[in-house]
């Protein structure tokens, strides 16, 4: 056994391998950073590579990238308000919110240090967890992967707080629209209105973008001026973020344990792990006021998380051949390439590679994050730049990101469609995490509830798996409650009458008003189309129907009972920017998408950032170059129009 | 795109030269000659269209595959893999269907869940296989296994599994096991599919879970997933599917001798070889899904020497000892299949009649509840 570890650690240190593992990390960071890309890009970068390499290097290589994509996509959560990938949702929230408070630098700096951290104690869970994981691993069965999607869902009510009706309503509306496409038990379409597009369902990437980055886009181009709105102080910042992650060291290790356990279960792994570690860090809060509006913790708990959760993904990956997340997929693809076929004989017979593949995750962390730290500073510069300059720019940064989802062009509307959705429910103040968790975790939800009643019958509700994960949601869901209950009886014994009641006044707005009314429409909408499917394909869109139609009747009536405030809120001048991305999605079909999105910076340079003439050519120019070599390495296609087949082939 | 069009304009001029080059050897030395097969010129660029994401099956395949084509075809043409997922790959040959051209330099990479869709009348599918003229196939096996709960031994197992309702992992109705489920309702076994798995290893995991009372995986993860299981007690192997000779008839698998098939299986239960619409469904099914489970395709107006010459490319690697040794790994002990067989063996396959597919359809309706 030790010399097993000596050898692994030996082949760690070669040249060769170090080599590779820094070309590794270096194409991981550049594919992190730029939104949308993330892991399966990644890899398909390297994998033409791949076949015929010394197994041990290659891996290297693999691993190097593995390991830094949820590392490098924390950049453009924190700055742009775009979630890189799956793995950093969850940090877009506060992250993006201590970027807009100036705070851009300590974000970032906390962000990479506990990735770093999370990524290094994961490494050194699954060295010794990989030996013993199997009937780990086999004793979570259907029921009990059911029981972790409603643990993830539970999330919605901590994240909700106040709001409880609008966030379940969001939730549902998630939960709906990620039952679009095929029913997981019956192999019947559901609501795809006979688009083809509908038929896989609306993809995670565009409606992460839509529902997150374009109505921060729109937000910041109504409002002017630059992302960060209070001065920044890049450098003390930085050392704060340092500061803060010392301070929350309970935290890290707890959101890393969780991050690392929960990867090594296959088919959830990055999906749910954001959510729960937020979810965990505003549950143990004392002051939880802060959230959403730029709490350190909130980003400290899903970095923390992400990287081990890469780290767990590696077990079902390895040791079944079935991957823990769509990184562990292309990875496995790229196992096979190399000769090797996961299963048992990984630890078997293959375990130095194992370990070589474990600890090369654990230096590439290291690296990878060191090399973010130092580019934290100057980049969190980003800030302080006009928006208008940033705006073009990122928008087409975001159509690349969704674009690369499935290709089509159906995947630039659907952006712009779940775009709309985000700009009301920012504007009305709904939740947008609610729906996001909703989308995410209604496939697992539906798939795990059908296969445990199929499998296990009522039995699969008595498992002492089931009853621990159960008890944990009741106590997610009841604990805050209490304990928010007990601190006002006590406060109201000791003080006296003292006024504790300070919650604001509801509020109600035109925008909340057409959100009712378009989910009610939604609701019958969706329950007329489902009407005629099969009573097991059409369960779990009506339960959504359900949620999402209560909630919104519930909320109404609370309204009605306890005449809120009416509020002003602003669209017209989001709506026009909406309009105007649609122009734009219609001019990529009809001249082509390269043509249009040169165009199209050049002009919003010229004409509203009031560049000088040349920086805006440059900087358009820098656009056509990034596509064009995009579609170079990656083999794409865009949407061709017009013009763009004469000019660029 | 700058790709592509280099990779059209060359063969073109290639040709125009040839041609030219052809004419004056003619007329200076007053002979006819005929074209070889092998004098065609190739494209500098062919770009593989593979309907489904990176490292997934059809995609390693692929990748598998693109260095020993490329080495043996002259002026060593450089494959490009495209990767076009989506709706379990017809978007992608819809695709293909649509834009690829037919100088040689379009292939594509299909595999059983592009062929089943075509069978099924998908209302999706808008290709058509009459289109294409496939190049060469790998075949692959698959073997049924069962809880040793069920029987120690294949055939207390198969009694067992004749007397109680069993449970197997799938991922849908339509999909890749699709075969198996009519093989074992033909045995007489009560078969409660569960569905929703994303991936036979999913179905494997609930297997070893103990969810599922029998399985089923196809041989390279049979040989490196469930053997172990085999030998450590947990596992019984039943029957294999079985490979198809030359000829058409389903014989024993290469990667399992000692296994029976599906078809000897029948024949000892029932006293007769397995007939009637469900045989020929599950005999369809088989040779599509498995006796040519992936293939590579091109454009049916792909000149005819061209095409000559990429299958000869394909015949001058697979016999090569180096090939065999590294294909073991990838595809099994199996050989690819390349040519005029596969054409033959593809028609077949894919030429279902109304009357079997009207069976098929109300037999999923009534036996798993699922509408085609």
């Amino acid at each position: 056994m030790l010399d097993i570890l000596l050898s692994s650690l030996g082949q760690l240190f070669t040249l060769s391998h170090l080599l590779f593992m820094v070309l590794g990390v270096l194409v991981g960071l550049v594919v992190g950073i730029i939104p949308g890309l993330g892991g399966i890009a990644g890899m398909s970068l390297l994998l033409p590579f791949l076949y015929g390499m010394e197994p041990t290097v290659a891996l290297g290589m693999l691993m190097g990238l593995v390991a830094v994509i949820p590392t490098g996509d924390t950049f453009a959560s924190v700055l742009l308000g775009i979630p890189g990938s799956s793995a950093s949702q969850a940090t877009v929230i506060d992250g993006f919110s201590l970027a807009k408070r100036g705070q851009a630098a300590r974000a970032l700096s906390s962000a990479f240090l506990s990735s770093m951290i999370g990524g290094l104690i994961g490494a050194v869970i699954l060295t010794g967890f990989i030996l013993i994981a199997r009937p780990l691993v086999l004793s979570f069965s259907s029921s009990e992967l059911f029981m972790l999607t409603l643990l993830g869902l539970s999330m919605v009510a901590v994240l909700s707080g106040r709001d409880l009706f609008k966030g379940l309503a969001a939730c549902g509306l998630g939960l709906l629209v990620g039952a679009i496409g095929m029913a997981p038990a019956t192999g019947e379409f559901r609501m795809n209105f006979g688009l083809d597009y509908l038929y896989d369902g609306l993809p995670l990437v565009v409606v992460g973008l839509g529902i997150f980055a374009l109505p921060e886009i729109v937000d910041l181009l109504v409002k002017r001026g630059s992302i960060a709105e209070e001065p920044c102080k890049l450098g003390e910042g930085w050392r704060q973020g340092i500061r803060d992650v010392r301070e929350q060291r309970g935290l890290v290790a707890r959101c890393a344990a969780i991050g690392s356990l929960i990867g090594t279960i296959p088919g959830l792994a990055g999906s749910v792990v954001d959510w729960l570690t937020y979810g965990h860090a505003v549950q143990s809060a004392k002051d939880k006021s802060e959230f959403g509006k730029g709490d350190i913790r909130g980003v400290i708990a899903p970095e923390s998380a992400n990287n081990a959760c890469a780290c767990g993904a590696m077990v079902p990956t390895l040791l079944f051949g079935v991957p823990g997340s769509g990184t562990a997929a292309v990875f496995l693809g790229g196992l096979l390439l190399l000769g090797l076929q996961p299963g048992v004989g990984m630890i078997e017979t293959h375990l130095d590679l194992t370990y070589t593949i474990i600890w090369s995750l654990a230096l590439a962390n290291i690296l990878g994050a060191a090399l973010c730290l130092v580019l934290a500073r100057p980049v969190a510069g980003l800030t302080r730049v006009p928006f208008a300059t940033l705006a073009p720019l990122i928008t087409v940064l975001i159509m690349f990101a969704a674009f690369q989802a499935t290709r089509s062009t159906g995947d630039l509307i659907a952006l712009g469609a779940v775009g709309i959705l985000g700009v009301l429910f920012k504007q009305a103040n709904w939740s947008r995490p609610a729906f996001l968790i909703g989308f995410v975790l209604a496939p697992g939800a539906e798939g795990y509830f059908y296969q445990a009643v199929q499998f296990q019958g009522a039995d699969a509700f008595m498992r002492p798996g089931v009853l621990i994960i159960g008890s944990l949601i009741l106590a997610a869901l009841f604990i805050p409650l209490l304990r928010s209950l007990w601190i006002k009886r006590r406060q109201a014994s000791s003080v006296g009458a003292a006024s504790t009641d300070r919650t604001e006044p509801s509020t109600l707005g035109v925008i909340d008003v057409v959100l009712f009314a378009a989910l009610l429409g939604t609701a019958i909408v969706a329950w007329l189309d489902v009407a005629d499917l099969t009573l097991i394909g059409g369960i779990m869109p009506r339960l959504a129907i359900a949620i999402l139609a209560v909630s919104c009747l519930m909320e109404i009536a609370r309204c009605l009972m306890h005449r809120p405030q009416w509020e002003h809120q602003a669209i017209g001048l989001q709506g026009l920017w909406l309009v105007g991305f649609f122009a734009l999605v219609g001019a990529m079909q009809l001249l082509g998408f390269i043509t249009a999105a040169t165009l199209f910076c050049l002009v919003f340079l010229l004409a509203i950032a009031r560049l000088k003439p040349w920086v805006a050519a440059v900087m358009a120019f820098g656009v056509t170059a990034f596509l064009v070599g995009m579609a170079e390495f990656l083999t794409l296609t865009y949407p061709s129009g017009l013009i763009d087949p004469w000019l660029f082939g | 795109m700058m790709i592509n069009k280099t990779a059209t304009s060359k063969p073109t001029l290639g040709r125009l030269k040839k041609a030219a080059l052809l004419g004056l050897a003619i007329t200076g030395l007053g002979l006819t000659t005929s074209v070889q097969a092998q004098d065609v010129e190739v494209p500098g660029n062919i770009k593989w269209t593979i309907p489904f994401g990176v490292g997934g099956g059809t995609d390693v395949w692929a990748r598998f595959f693109s260095p020993w084509l490329s080495e043996s075809l002259s002026g060593e043409p450089t494959l490009m893999i495209d990767n076009v997922p989506g709706g379990g790959s017809i978007n992608g040959a819809n695709l293909f269907a649509v834009r690829a051209k037919s100088d040689g330099s379009d292939w594509l990479g299909t595999s059983a869940s592009t062929q089943y869709p075509v069978m099924l009348d998908d209302p999706r599918v808008r290709y058509d296989y009459s289109d294409w003229t496939p190049i060469l196939a790998t075949p692959t096996g698959g073997v049924v296994y069962a809880q040793p709960s069920l029987g120690e031994s294949a055939d207390t197992a198969l009694d067992a599994l004749l007397e109680q309702p069993v449970k197997l992992a799938a991922q849908n109705p339509t999909g890749v096991e699709l075969p198996v489920l009519i093989a074992l309702d033909m045995l007489g076994a009560d078969v409660q599919a569960v569905f929703g798995m994303r991936s036979r290893g999913e179905g494997r995991l609930a297997f070893e879970r103990g969810e599922a009372d029998i399985d089923f995986q196809t041989t390279s993860a049979y040989l490196s997933n469930v053997e172990p299981l085999v030998e450590a007690g947990k596992a019984v192997p039943l029957f294999s599917l079985g490979v198809l000779n030359d000829e058409g008839k389903i014989v024993r698998d290469p990667a399992f001798p000692d296994l029976p098939t599906f078809n000897e299986v029948y024949q000892a239960r029932h006293g007769e070889a397995p007939s009637g619409k469900e045989y020929e469904a599950f005999r369809k099914f088989f040779a599509s899904g498995y006796a040519l489970q992936k293939l590579i395709m091109v454009p049916k107006d792909t000149p005819q020497a061209l095409i000559d010459t990429y299958r000869q490319a394909a015949r001058d690697f697979v016999d090569t000892e180096a090939f065999k040794e590294a294909a073991d790994a990838q595809l099994g002990p199996y050989t690819p299949v390349i040519g005029e067989t596969v054409q033959r063996h593809l028609d077949d396959a894919m030429s279902i009649n109304d009357a079997t597919r009207d069976w098929l359809a109300d037999w999923l309706q009534s036996e798993h509840g699922a509408k085609i």
